[in-house]
């Protein structure tokens, strides 16, 4: 699936929150560059953080999209604050809470807050908090230079309702 | 809350909105030309200010929307005396007196002051 840096959506309350989980896996080939050994330094494979901020905007985005049920085109249109204290392994596992701050014709104020689980062999991974990020959505139709776009939602397309789908979310979309 | 308590509170908002430093703000200071704000960036402002003195904005209310769209405002890119006329009446907490000489569309974005938001916040905050 193209360019989806979220696996499953948790849980999605409308207008107000979506919890979404990202697993960090080495069959990611970006990690193997991400870093890759040098002549003196061992390989240091870790999700980039670009990717944490791209995968929070799409929880974000999709909760943003969802309360007017996908019928505005929602575009990431700034990133406010972020903060991340750890790096994400291979076999660990992010999870992005986001929630709706302030929401108008115009756009939305989103908080995500990312948190790491590490697997264990016990059991029940352990959580931790490791950064959040703030994130401004616009409505592009609803753009204050009253600039024109194509009818055509192409923000939400098949990937991101495979994504709803296969995480159980139903919808009419 | 007086007009320096105000000032002090949209400083605060400006230099979490647009990452300037506290001595970059001051009260002739131009949102755009000034302080780099961009369109997303009013979008921004009006959410932290909603947030930081507890009203709701209205869309428009604070900023125009769809001047250059409206033939009878613009014309040859520059905003008609019946525009301005307009936006005075939209925007009473703007100051037009400079923009009135040279009314180029492209520049209607730097009669956002610091200095008109306070006046805006102050006005809506006697409204309450």
């Amino acid at each position: 699936m193209r360019w989806m840096w979220i696996d499953r959506v948790l849980e999605l309350v409308p207008r107000q929150k979506l919890v979404a989980i990202k697993h960090v896996s080495l069959a990611e080939e970006h990690l193997h560059d991400h870093f890759a050994a040098t002549p003196g330094r061992d390989a240091l494979p870790v999700m980039p953080a670009s990717l944490i901020i791209e995968g929070c905007a799409q929880t974000a985005g999709i909760l943003v999209g969802h309360a007017e049920d996908f019928r505005e085109k929602v575009i990431l249109a700034k990133v406010g604050k972020f903060e991340i204290s750890r790096d994400a392994f291979p076999g660990q596992t992010l999870r992005y809470t986001a929630t709706i701050q302030q929401m108008d014709k115009v756009g939305a104020a989103t908080t995500t807050a990312i948190e790491l689980m590490d697997h264990t062999a016990a059991g029940a991974p352990s959580i931790a908090a490791i950064g959040r990020i703030d994130l401004i959505f616009s409505h592009l139709d609803n753009n204050m230079s009253g600039e024109k776009f194509p009818e055509h939602n192409f923000v939400f397309g098949e990937g991101f309702k495979t994504l709803l789908r296969s995480s159980g979310v139903a919808g009419t979309w | 809350m007086t007009r320096d308590e105000i000032f002090s509170k949209v400083r605060d908002v400006l230099v979490d909105a647009l990452a300037v430093d506290e001595e970059d703000v001051k009260p002739q200071s131009r949102l755009t030309t000034d302080l780099g704000a961009e369109s997303i960036d009013f979008l921004d402002i009006v959410f932290k200010l909603e947030q930081q003195f507890g009203f709701k904005i209205a869309q428009g209310e604070l900023f125009p929307e769809n001047v250059a769209q409206d033939p009878e405002y613009v014309k040859d890119g520059k905003v008609t005396p019946k525009g301005i006329t307009a936006l005075k009446a939209r925007l009473p907490h703007a100051d037009f007196s400079k923009f009135e000489a040279d009314p180029q569309i492209a520049k209607v974005a730097e009669v956002f002051t610091v200095d008109a938001l306070v006046t805006f916040v102050e006005r809506k905050l006697a409204a309450k």
